[in-house]
Order: C-alpha cells, then sequence, then structure tokens
C-alpha cells in the first residue's frame, strides 16, 4: 500500500503544488511544506513546530476533518496575524491516511 | 570602545559555549545580543520546554541549559552588550573589525562569530496599513519609557504577558488604559491575569474583548483607533498611543548587509574546515549557517563553535605552535584566577 498522500498547498505566492506526503514519517504539514521549499527556509517552523510562533499559519480549504485545536494552538491563533475562521498551524497537522486530498493555503508571512 | 578576542553575535546556546571553548584557548569573548538576556531562543520563545538531544542529558528544559552554559563559562568572564542590536561591521586596516550596535556601542575585535540563530528578535507588527506612518508618533511596539504615557489614553492590543504585565503597570501612570485582545481568554501568568481582572472590576483597565485595532487614525500623531469587536459595528476610540504587544520574531536584519554570502537566510561557510564565511575573520556557527547536510541543532553548534575557535586561535596567532588538550589533562584555568583539574592520584602503600 502507498503509505503516501496527496495534497494541495498553495503557496505565498499564490502557486498551487501538488504534492505527495508520507504518512509514515511523523510528519506534520510544516515540515511537509519544508521539505518541498514551499516557503523559504526561515519563514516557516521558526519556533520548530511547538505551536509558539505561526510561521507555518494555513488556511485550510477542503472539509476534512482535522485534529482538535490544543491550548497551545488555540492561544497562539489568537495572537497572529491574518487569522481567519479556517486558520490552522502547519506543524500541528500531523500527515496521516486520513489527510488525503487535503487543500491548503499558506497564510502570508508576518 | 569594548575590545576583545572574539566578538560573539548572538547568545544562544551556540554563542554561549563558544566562550567556553576559546576560554581554553585564552582567548577572551564578548557577546552581543538584541534581547536583553541570554539564552536566545531557549530562553525566549520556549525556556520551559524540554530538550531531548543534548548528549549526556536525558531530558533538559531549554531554560535550564542556558543557566548551566551560563555557569560553565563564567570563569572566563565573557562581556555582554544587551539589549542591542548589532547594525554594522567596518574591517579596520590591521585587519580587526568594528561592529557598532543600534544604540552606537562599538566593539572591536580581530575574529567576529556570528551565532545570531534566526536573526535578532524584532517586534511582530500588525497589519495594519499605515502603522509604519505612526511609528514613535504614538505607535510603539515596546515600552522604554513609562514616563511617556502619564497622564495619556493608553490603548494596548495583545493577549500574551507583555500586553498583561504594561497594562497592569499602565494603570498607575496613564489616564486610561484600554486592552484589545481577539479573545476573552488571555494566555498570560495567572497572576497577571487576576490582577487584569481586578483593574478591570475597579475600572482602571478597559477591556475590550473579543476585539481587534483595525486602523489607526490621527494626523502627525495618533488621535484614535478603529476597534472592531465582534457583533458590533467598527467604532472609533481616541487614544493618545497605540501599543501593539504581539511578542517577537526573529529576522536576520542588518547581518543580511555585511557582504556575506547568504543562501536561504542563513549564511554560507566553509564546513569542511573552520565555519569561515567568505570574509575571512568572520566564522558563522549553529542555526544561522549552512552549508550541504546542515541541521539545525544544539549539539551541532556546540560543534561548529568547538573547531572555529581552533581556527580563530591560528589566525590570531598564526606562529604559535598548539595541539589540542583535553580538560581532563589540562584542567579549566578561568580569567578569575580559578582552576578546575582533575584530582591528583592517590598512592598508598599496602603494608
Amino acid at each position: 500500500m502507498n503509505p503516501d498522500v496527496k495534497i494541495k498547498i498553495t503557496d505565498r505566492n499564490g502557486v498551487l503544488h501538488e504534492i505527495e506526503a508520507p504518512t509514515d514519517m511523523a510528519m506534520n504539514l510544516m515540515e511537509v511544506v519544508r521539505s518541498y521549499e514551499l516557503a523559504p527556509e526561515g519563514t516557516i517552523g521558526i519556533c520548530g513546530g511547538m505551536a509558539m510562533c505561526a510561521s507555518c499559519q494555513c488556511y485550510v480549504n477542503s472539509n476534512h476533518e482535522l485534529p482538535e485545536m490544543g491550548i497551545d494552538e488555540d492561544m497562539m491563533l489568537a495572537e497572529a496575524f491574518h487569522v481567519e475562521d479556517n486558520s490552522r498551524l502547519g506543524c500541528q497537522i500531523q500527515i496521516t491516511p486520513e489527510m488525503d486530498g487535503l487543500e491548503v493555503e499558506l497564510a502570508p508571512e508576518s | 570602545m569594548i575590545t576583545t578576542d572574539i566578538l560573539i553575535i548572538g547568545a544562544g546556546p551556540t554563542g554561549l559555549f563558544t566562550v567556553f571553548e576559546a576560554g581554553l584557548l585564552k582567548l577572551k569573548c564578548h557577546l552581543i545580543d538584541a534581547l536583553p538576556q541570554p539564552g536566545g531562543q531557549c530562553s525566549e520563545i520556549y525556556p520551559k520546554k524540554p530538550i531531548y538531544d543534548i548528549p549526556a542529558y536525558p531530558e533538559i528544559l531549554a531554560g535550564d541549559l542556558t543557566e548551566r552554559l551560563l555557569e560553565q563559562i563564567k570563569q572566563f568572564k565573557p562581556g555582554f552588550t544587551l539589549g542591542e542590536r548589532a547594525e554594522t561591521i567596518e574591517k579596520q586596516e590591521d585587519g580587526s573589525f568594528i561592529v557598532t550596535t543600534n544604540k552606537g556601542t562599538k566593539h572591536q575585535a580581530p575574529i567576529i562569530a556570528i551565532a545570531g540563530g534566526l536573526g535578532s528578535f524584532e517586534p511582530r507588527k500588525p497589519p495594519i496599513p499605515n502603522i509604519t506612518n505612526f511609528e514613535d508618533k504614538g505607535v510603539e511596539y515596546m515600552i522604554r519609557e513609562p514616563e511617556l504615557y502619564r497622564d495619556k489614553d493608553v490603548v494596548i492590543a495583545g493577549g500574551g504577558d507583555s500586553a498583561l504585565d504594561w497594562s497592569i503597570f499602565l494603570s498607575d501612570i496613564a489616564k486610561s488604559v484600554t486592552l484589545v485582545h481577539r479573545r476573552n481568554e488571555f494566555r498570560g501568568a495567572l497572576d497577571s491575569v487576576d490582577s487584569v481582572q481586578e483593574l478591570k472590576n475597579i475600572g482602571k483597565i478597559n477591556l475590550i474583548t473579543p476585539a481587534e485595532v483595525k486602523a489607526i487614525i490621527g494626523k502627525e500623531h495618533v488621535s484614535g483607533v478603529v476597534i472592531s469587536k465582534k457583533g458590533e459595528e467598527d467604532y472609533i476610540l481616541d487614544t493618545d498611543h497605540f501599543i501593539p504587544l504581539f511578542g517577537l520574531a526573529p529576522k536576520l536584519g542588518p547581518i543580511a548587509n555585511w557582504g556575506l554570502e547568504i543562501e536561504k537566510n542563513a549564511i554560507k561557510v566553509n564546513n569542511a574546515l573552520d565555519y569561515q564565511t567568505n570574509i575571512p575573520g568572520i566564522y558563522a556557527i549553529g542555526d544561522v549557517n549552512t552549508y550541504p547536510g546542515k541541521l539545525k541543532l544544539i549539539l551541532c553548534g556546540f560543534h561548529e563553535a568547538t573547531l572555529m575557535c581552533q581556527s580563530a586561535f591560528q589566525r590570531i596567532f598564526p606562529d604559535k605552535k598548539y595541539v589540542m588538550k583535553y580538560t581532563t589533562v589540562g584542567g579549566v584555568d578561568g580569567f578569575d584566577g580559578t582552576r578546575k583539574e582533575a584530582p591528583k592520584a592517590v598512592v598508598k602503600k599496602i603494608e
């Protein structure tokens, strides 16, 4: 069985990337973006994935059932900029088989 | 003018450990950091988070790691210029460098070690279109001079510790303090949240939640802000000052203009040899550098710092013969006159 899922990511320049992300590498969405270099190093995942910056904020445009938001992520988004109702932190979204077909857009750098 | 052997830019774990390795070679160090305290990200972003990949520490809190490093280097008496950002660098005729901070403090050294992590921490500015026009004309991203706010109307935005703490502090000085936050919940320390609640109850802090400052109004100086509160129509709140406190984010900043080769927001170095940059005498170590196979790990920063110091020694003393000594053999001679060494072997005859 192919352990990869297909994800559509729109980068900060509006370019759509259809990529394959592994479900067996304990990766989160922020790490997937970095591994494909869809945002320059140093502008995403600054805190390393602890939900303590908001550099990996993204807008989720598909109807996937996502992991529930933890208190850290919720409070971080309360202070982030450009936040919308569908904002999430990419570092808090693990790549699992359920994420197949996920569509996200990276929030502007701030 | 502050003079030293190695001028380290960035007082995070890599910068701090550099002091130790330099000290073993009898080289003195001075550190510059934009933050008011040493430790870099470890103390600014995640002091209470455990780190599991520091050799010999199965688990250590980032804040504790900073404390241990400061303890480890204290006998080498490093100098610190804290709360200032390294701004410019000028090469001197004798090959040394002068680095000047944003506050004008000058430092001279033959060796520069940039251990700047992801850059210097700058306040995060909310995306309000005309906000830059009002900087220092009623918009301040950090509070330097509380007296500025005496008998003035002040609006603070944010939901973390600094927003809470400054609201409390200024409630005694300003004519009025309004705290605006997008949520009803605050993330700060419980004591601070309780204090703000009390001050709100007695009318000393005006709390507007869940709400956002959407725009700034004024001619030369801030005269008001537009408040957007959920379920209500936007309205103007008159104020003399608007202080957005949304934490800090690292930016590579002025170092990017020092003529160093930059790739992916990091400084390219020679990892085959000594982590020197394209400018001889300037090294880059830790998260700020890049080379094939680079990993941004504290433990890699320690290694890079160690090799870099050996190279720095050879640059400063090209003719001196030297071989690396183990601390177990040579001990540690501090610049403060202290000496650490292995206890002498005890020999005793058995009768």
